[in-house]
């Protein structure tokens, strides 16, 4: 159709504001659908940052700081669970199994938790990626420990490396060393981008075993000091958990298995469900990302206003133009298409060209951002909430674009074959 | 699409009454009984704001008169919608301004070409084919003085303005359109281009049997035309606050 071929010669008549109108669309577009990809990401990642584990129970506290402290390893628990009742709870039909967690020693500031070998098969974390390891292989001695990618690659440890943990999870401990029982790094894991890669994990009876004369929060035993070889040999069965990981059987009976825990007599514990109380989480931090999703619409709102006010620029200097057509037997509606026709393809353009540089940047910059922040973007074909924050961007664009078109149809409308002043 | 329009005027005007605004002082226009013979060449002259450009704008149906007939070869205008008369005008006129005639960002031979696109009717007398109505606006171009290997594909704002009236002439008469109106298109000519651009354009007239109406304030060039035509003779004009143009 030949306005559209106008549309388009006239566009390149102007190529450099039309090119500068494009990018500056394309840019805000970019913004924009990066904003939506970083949070929608972010919110995935987050939540997913324990996968697979259908409970989480520890004593009775808040739901938030019980994953807090048993997930992200962040504040102390206010008090361990028996391990009487973890056997209780392990004894329960719908269980499938359990993965005991033990917090409250730290090396060089990471967290050291103290766990069963069982964790290395079910922990799963994003959609049910399993723990790999880099190099070496889960603990078989007493004082064997599996680091994590970051604790690695910080403090530069490698295999067979002897570390010593500390008494508390302060970021230094002053003489509250367990100098005396140092580990061996058995193996390394790969990145995962959750709090795993910040932890150094142990086995539960090397936790037992270190704090054997720690009853009273600092060493006293000092007569009954024992060596690695004789630790090996007395029982180290744990005695309490800080939290535990339960999977069950079937998915059906979370729901009854929680209220069986709430409300068991022996010991105030509470279970929850980690997904809804990372919901939970995320609902309080989550309102930056709105923030930034406000201020990436603004700017695609001002590169529209800039690409009306580009056009509505032009329109005194192509008077002639729309009377040249006009008398050639144009008609006005004809002149209203051929700048919404401008328009359009401007918008057009521009969400096409900033789509495909954000998902070329993405695939050059997602394994910088993974390393640097943990946060896995995923690439994958455009979300159903990207085409609608697409086709809503065109259309806003084109609707603007009818401002000057409407103009030029009264102008052209109004000049006629002459141009009056 | 000439036989049907054989027999009557190309232009006739009867009882016309036009004004601007609707107030006493506004300038009006009155034009009793007025006509342009089939294949005749007519010159249009007066004085500035004598309504000249009113009366071209009247006749290409780009404003209406508040009384009276337009007919345009043998049709009534003011009967036609508004997109009617966009069509009739792209059908069977030919416009040329005084300047600025061209799309500055068409090349000439493009612009040439222009009103085939809006009129299916002059695309049909142009030729049955793309290549066959290619070749005529080329050769158009040549006749006119524009060398249409060269010249023909430059950019129009990169034309001279006396190149440019050329090519806008070459636009008008495509598709032998039977009225072809112009509006001062010399005036911006120096007298050799101006004489050239006039033989050009009658040469163009008599191969294509078009009726000619041309405004212009040169009363030299009038003995070239069939008739003189001045506007205070046929027409009853009130200008007492009148600028138009």
């Amino acid at each position: 159709m030949i306005i559209l071929r106008l549309a388009w010669q006239s566009l390149m008549n102007r190529k450099f504001t039309t090119i500068l109108t494009i990018l500056s669309i394309a840019v805000s577009v970019m913004l924009l659908l990066g904003v939506e990809k970083v949070r929608s990401s972010a919110r995935t990642s987050f939540i997913n940052t324990i996968s697979g584990t259908d409970l989480v129970v520890g004593a009775r506290t808040g739901g938030v700081q019980l994953l807090l402290y048993s997930v992200f390893h962040i504040g102390d628990a206010t008090a361990n669970v028996t391990w009487k009742t973890v056997e209780d709870i392990k004894k329960r039909d719908e269980v499938k199994w359990i993965v005991p967690i033990a917090l409250g020693d730290s090396h060089r500031g990471y967290r050291v938790v103290g766990t069963s070998s069982e964790y290395f098969e079910r922990f799963r974390y994003r959609r049910n990626i399993p723990l790999q390891f880099v190099e070496g292989y889960k603990f078989s001695d007493l004082f064997d420990a599996v680091l994590g990618a970051e604790v690695a690659r910080t403090l530069n440890y490698k295999i067979d490396d002897e570390i010593i943990l500390a008494h508390g999870t302060g970021p230094v401990s002053i003489g509250k060393d367990h100098g005396d029982t140092p580990f061996r790094v058995s193996g390394i894991l790969a990145p995962t981008g959750t709090p795993v890669d910040r932890v150094v994990h142990v086995s539960m009876e090397a936790i037992e075993a270190i704090h054997l004369g720690w009853e009273t929060g600092a060493y006293s035993d000092q007569n009954n000091k024992k060596s690695a070889e004789e630790l090996r040999k007395i029982d180290l069965s744990p005695k309490a958990a800080t939290a535990v990981y339960v999977g069950l059987k079937s998915r059906m009976t979370t729901f009854s298995l929680q209220r069986w825990i709430n409300t068991y007599k022996q010991e105030p514990i509470i279970a929850i469900l980690p997904g809804v109380v990372f919901g939970e989480l995320w609902s309080m931090i989550g309102n930056i990302e709105k923030v930034l999703l406000i201020i990436s619409t603004l700017v695609v709102l001002t590169a529209i206003l800039g690409m009306i006010i580009s056009i509505l620029a032009s329109l005194n200097e192509r008077r002639r133009e729309m009377a040249i057509l006009r008398a050639i037997g144009a008609k006005p509606i004809q002149i209203f298409t051929l700048f919404t026709a401008e328009a359009t393809t401007i918008a057009f353009l521009g969400v096409v060209i900033g789509f495909f540089s954000l998902y070329s940047t993405l695939f050059i910059i997602q394994p910088f951002i993974e390393n640097l922040t943990g946060l896995y973007l995923d690439i994958t074909l455009p979300k159903w909430n990207e085409i609608i924050l697409m086709v809503t961007i065109m259309g806003a664009a084109v609707l603007a674009g009818i401002i000057p078109a409407l103009r030029a149809y009264r102008t052209s409308l109004s000049d006629g074959l002459m141009i009056r002043g | 699409m000439l036989s049907e329009h054989n027999d009557n005027p190309a232009v006739r005007l009867s009882n016309l009454d036009f004004c601007w605004g609707s107030t006493k002082n506004d300038f009006q226009i009155k034009i009793k009984d007025f006509q342009l013979k089939k294949n005749e060449s007519g010159i249009l002259v007066g004085p500035s704001g004598s309504g000249k450009s009113t009366l071209l704008s009247l006749l290409c149906g780009i404003l209406r008169p508040q009384k009276g007939t337009t007919q345009i070869l043998g049709e009534n205008i003011e009967s036609m919608s508004n997109s009617e008369r966009d069509r009739f005008r792209s059908d069977h006129m030919g416009i040329i301004f005084q300047q600025f005639n061209l799309v500055p960002y068409l090349s000439a031979i493009d612009n040439v070409l222009l009103p085939l696109y809006f009129s299916p009717a002059r695309r049909q007398a142009a030729g049955k084919i793309q290549s066959k109505i290619n070749s005529e606006a080329k050769q158009l171009l040549d006749t006119l003085g524009i060398a249409s290997k060269t010249l023909g594909t430059q950019k129009a704002v990169t034309l001279s303005i006396g190149q440019q009236q050329r090519v806008a002439a070459a636009r008008a008469f495509i598709g032998s359109p039977e009225l072809i109106i112009a509006d001062e298109p010399t005036s911006s000519l120096d007298e050799e281009n101006q004489n050239e651009f006039l033989n050009q354009l009658f040469k163009q007239k008599e191969q294509t049997g078009a009726s000619l109406l041309m405004v212009s304030h040169n009363t030299h060039i009038a003995k070239r035309f069939d008739r003189l035509i001045e506007i205070e003779k046929i027409s009853d004009i009130s200008v007492e606050k009148e600028k138009i143009k």
